[in-house]
């Protein structure tokens, strides 16, 4: 039955150990693991290591390693918390819209600049990867102290601190039910297309029942994102805030509350609150004081966090783009057979700079998001997540031997550590023993791999 | 013969440090020909076809392809010479599929821009009817495939873009007597078309009687070409191992003394 539905079978078993390590902790925490608040977090923590992990996969296949990418996050978080900070504010004034947009494309292109120089040593100069990167690890550590000595840069600017989630940093319901419409026309197109294409050569067609049961299991995942992202509601001082605005600007336009369901929410006030209600818009302070201890509020849901979105389309991209570009596909023959690939007429050098490069931008990418979490530039931001990235990789069924990978593995692997972390916070386990665990779960990840990988043959 | 070689090396040389590789080699083939190229294992065969092959950058020589000089210096270059390797090694990436292997640096793409793996999946089977009709795991990973299959992924990469030149490098090292016949029959059918093939073993067994011409190698060298039909296997077993040529039925000479 698993050959009908062509499933990835090493996929299918992180899968598994995905839902018995959430399972596992959420019995251990007394059920507070598989809480929307806990999964959105969880889903946030997990985009920076995931958004380096996907290129981490294409570095690992063609046998090569990258252990600077969390000093070169490091770096580029402090050039463009730097130039946030210090520099455009003065050109453009403090909190100009274009601030996010200059900050962030000078932190994409020093990215792909660094991508290239470390690329041309290891692809050009025949450096081994493992020298050049580790050279890498240090430079750009170091790299990173010398932008401001060593000062931290915070805080940083408000559009900007979007990219890292946040409070205001996600996009709603109505646009994560867009998102996920869209996902799912995007599933069921890709599907039919698959569909038709193959009958229109006559190769053998996958059963339909087995079509149902894919399609359905992708839609169902996507539909249950969603509903998780959208039941974590903002906080309720928050919600009380944007309450008593909206009384107040209706109050300002119209004289008085004109929408029923906001004199109905107001009529339903505790009395504490409702007095203060003539005085708005100057007893703004107290009411919303009153109404944060107040449990009749609304909901207002979250949905998707923008750093998340952020990782969906960076998978996306770097999916279609190791299956479906000649650029993957070369990807993948040099990691499988470097002289066969270049027997074959590939620039094997060309496509590793590349590599490298595209290390970069995302590099730059999941420095944006760090430090806009954070809401600061610091030197140290990204310490030791090169280890995270590769171990992301590892878990996700990148073998070290080169030749397999895939991005989606790598994602279930970066959930799969930063699950680990996060229910291990949650059980209130000191961070050396949390080290011990991880440490111990990715040489036990590796070895179930290779295991595996004997009994396929 | 008045025709025009279809491919002319004249003069040959390839050294790696002060090794030398090959050494003044020149050896031709025409149409319809099969030529055996033998000799000990680092006798140079390999070297010097793949300068052909354009995986080796020649040091000094000329390759002439229809009479006219062809500049070749990478794989790609002897490709669109329609000159196609099968290599002793192979050559396929291990962990992709049929398809992507056969279409290799050569990719059927889409009209925008991705890589058209239906496409390509028809092309192979269509391909592999016609070599293997067996052969049915176009979605494996090749390591997965047996050495026969191996074998005809690599052959039908080789004959699928039309090749002209086949050079075949140890074709039959790893395969059982069954597939060795195949790849025997396949051969005379490929002359019959009138491909022009290089055939290198270090077994004479392998060559004798599919060549039409033998040329033997030893150190680099050139010991000579002779007419299979003119020799016994005695002569050229005494070639490769002395290095000299057997008295008679000598076409040309290009090295012979040592």
């Amino acid at each position: 039955m698993l050959a009908a539905l062509e499933v990835d079978t090493r996929l299918l078993g992180m899968v598994v150990a995905l839902a018995v390590i959430w399972i596992g902790f959420h019995v251990l925490t007394g059920g507070t693991f598989l809480t929307a608040r806990n999964l959105w977090n969880l889903s946030v923590q997990t985009s920076v290591v995931g958004v380096m992990a996907t290129g981490m996969v294409l570095v690992i296949v063609t046998r090569n390693i990258d252990l600077s990418v969390g000093s070169v996050l490091g770096f580029l978080a402090m050039i463009m918390a730097y130039v946030q900070v210090e520099i455009l504010p003065g050109f453009l004034g403090l909190g100009h819209p274009m601030i996010w947009v200059i900050a962030l494309a000078i932190g994409l292109i020093i990215g792909i600049s660094i991508g290239a120089f470390q690329g041309f040593w290891i692809a050009f100069a025949g450096v081994p990867a493992f020298i050049v990167t580790l050279g890498g690890l240090l430079v750009f550590r170091g790299a990173a102290w010398w932008v401001t000595f060593g000062r931290t840069v915070a805080p940083l600017d408000q559009n900007f601190q979007l990219i890292g989630g946040g409070i205001a940093g996600s996009i709603g319901d109505v646009w994560s039910w867009v998102v996920g419409g869209v996902a799912v026309a995007g599933i069921l197109f890709g599907a039919v297309r698959a569909r038709n294409k193959r009958r229109q050569y006559g190769f053998p067609l996958k059963p339909i029942w087995a079509e149902i049961a894919t399609v359905g299991t992708a839609v169902a995942a996507v539909t249950g994102f969603v509903l998780v992202m959208n039941a974590y509601g903002l906080p309720e001082r928050t919600v009380a805030a944007s309450v008593v605005d909206q009384v107040i600007e209706e109050v300002a336009s119209a004289g008085a509350i004109q929408s029923p369901e906001l004199s109905a929410l107001v009529s339903s006030f505790p009395a504490e609150a409702r007095e203060l209600v003539p005085a708005l818009p100057d007893s703004k302070t107290q009411i919303v004081r009153v109404l944060a201890r107040w449990d009749g509020l609304p909901s207002i849901p979250r949905g998707i966090p923008v750093p998340v979105l952020v990782l969906i389309g960076v998978a996306v991209v770097m999916t279609l783009v190791a299956k479906r570009t000649r650029f993957g596909r070369y990807v993948f023959a040099i990691g499988g057979n470097p002289e066969a690939a270049q027997l074959a007429g590939i620039d094997t050098r060309k496509v590793i700079l590349t590599i490298f490069t595209v290390m970069g931008v995302l590099c730059a990418i999941a420095g944006a998001i760090l430090s806009a979490r954070l809401n600061a530039g610091a030197n140290s931001t990204g310490l030791l997540a090169e280890l995270s990235v590769i171990a992301a990789a590892v878990i996700g069924g990148t073998s070290l031997a080169g030749g397999v990978g895939t991005i989606v593995g790598a994602l279930l692997g970066a959930l799969v550590m930063q699950s680990l972390q996060s229910g291990m916070i949650l059980l209130g386990m000191d961070t050396p023993l949390q080290n011990i665990v991880i440490g111990l779960v990715l040489i036990v990840a590796v070895w179930i791999d290779t295991v595996y990988q004997k009994h396929r043959r | 013969m008045a025709e025009t070689p279809l491919v002319e090396m004249q003069h040959m040389s390839l050294s790696f440090g002060g090794l030398h590789a090959v050494e003044d080699v020149s050896i031709d083939l025409r149409s319809g020909e099969v030529l055996g190229l033998l000799g000990h294992n680092g006798a140079g065969k390999s070297c010097l076809i793949k300068m052909l092959s354009g995986a080796y950058r020649r040091d000094s020589g000329e390759i002439l392809i229809n009479g006219e000089v062809a500049d070749i210096n990478d794989p790609r270059d002897a490709k669109r010479y329609g000159i196609e390797t099968i290599y002793q090694t192979l050559a396929l990436a291990d962990n992709i599929d049929a398809p992507s292997n056969l279409f290799l640096g050569r990719e059927i793409m889409t009209p925008y821009g991705t890589v058209d793996d239906a496409a390509m999946e028809a092309a192979t089977r269509k391909v592999m009817a016609r070599l293997n009709p067996n052969f049915v795991r176009f979605k494996d990973p090749v390591i997965n495939l047996s050495g026969g299959q191996r074998q005809s992924v690599a052959i039908a990469r080789a004959l699928h873009f039309n090749a002209r030149i086949l050079i075949m490098d140890e074709p039959t090292a790893a395969l059982g007597p069954q597939e060795t016949q195949q790849v025997a029959d396949l051969i005379v059918q490929l002359k019959k078309e009138g491909l022009g093939i290089f055939l290198i073993s270090h077994d004479l067994h392998d060559v004798f009687d599919l060549s039409d011409r033998i040329s033997v190698m030893k150190n680099g060298r050139l010991v000579g070409t002779v007419h299979t039909k003119d020799v016994t296997r005695d002569d050229v077993l005494g070639m490769i191992i002395g290095g000299k040529m057997p008295g008679e039925a000598t076409e040309h000479v290009a090295a012979t003394e040592h």
